[in-house]
């Protein structure tokens, strides 16, 4: 199904508050294996000039990728969830997220396009504190495969 | 840290294994069952479980922030997944080589890095680029 280019630029109502915890942070740090204490141990943070632990710079997708799926879930956009794979990333940091960060996401129909029968779609989310500052912006593009077993 | 143009990046190899995936989908909360299940992967047309390519994508951003000495100096980054890291169930996994240089120094104190990621030989990110803020 070819999408439709008028989605462009479809905004939706912001998330629910997502609040960051020094655990998460741990957790997602040491998932992906770095140990660099600014993620862990708020005083090494304070001393890197932080207010409390920050972010891994890619955690910021637990939060936008999340709040994307609101497009999946538009009936207008008519996506097969379990046909899209994940073609682009792209982030720009206003300033890391960081422990008792109450985060928001505002999510935008930012790209929409078929190449080749597959659908090219790029969710940009706004991610920004309850009381408005900047923290994120997240530019995902969602591939929604036409052929089965073709990857992107 | 020295930051002209053309400078590189020290090389980093991490290993990868299904226990990196798993620790990685519950972190992340993408349960996405191709990066666990053989079965529902291969069902798929892949050749078998594959790592999230954004898993792939923190990797080389630590290689990025090793650099800087500083997780905070990575101001935005970008990349495309081009193929997918195969994950083999063994002890051994998979490795990803990570390559960087600096492409070009910005305004306002920032350079942009370049990032070579293969896997098994393959490039498995296209057009990475971190934007860093240098000390």
């Amino acid at each position: 199904m070819a999408l439709d280019r008028a989605l462009v630029g479809r905004s939706y109502p912001p998330s629910a508050v997502y609040e960051v915890g020094r655990a998460k942070l741990a957790e997602f740090a040491a998932a992906i294996g770095s140990d660099d204490p600014v993620h862990t141990d708020a005083d090494a943070a304070r001393a890197a000039g932080h207010p409390d632990v920050i972010a891994p710079p890619t955690f910021a997708i637990t939060v936008t990728l999340a709040a994307a799926m609101v497009v999946l879930d538009d009936p207008d956009v008519g996506i097969d969830y379990s046909r899209v794979v994940h073609g682009e990333q792209r982030f720009t940091h206003h300033r890391p997220i960081r422990a008792g960060d109450r985060l928001v996401a505002t999510t935008t129909i930012d790209a929409a396009r078929s190449v080749a029968g597959n659908d090219l779609l790029t969710a940009r989310v706004d991610l920004t504190t309850e009381d408005g500052e900047a923290v994120c912006t997240s530019l995902s593009m969602l591939v929604a495969r036409g052929n089965e077993g073709e990857t992107a | 840290m020295s930051a002209d143009v053309g400078t590189e990046l020290p090389e980093q190899v991490f290993r990868v294994t299904r226990a990196d995936l798993v620790r990685y989908a519950g972190a992340s909360g993408d349960f996405n069952p191709i990066h666990w299940s053989d079965r529902v992967a291969t069902s798929v047309g892949l050749p078998g479980v594959i790592a999230h390519g954004m898993f792939t994508m923190a990797l080389a951003g630590r290689a990025v922030t090793a650099w800087t000495g500083d997780p905070a100096a990575l101001v935005g980054y970008q990349v495309r997944f081009g193929r997918p890291v195969v994950v083999p169930d063994d002890d051994e996994g998979a490795e990803v080589t990570v390559r960087g240089t600096v492409g070009a120094l910005l305004d306002d104190g920032l350079a942009r890095v370049d990032l070579t990621v293969t896997s098994g030989g393959e490039k498995v990110l296209s057009l990475a680029r971190a934007t860093v803020r240098l000390p």
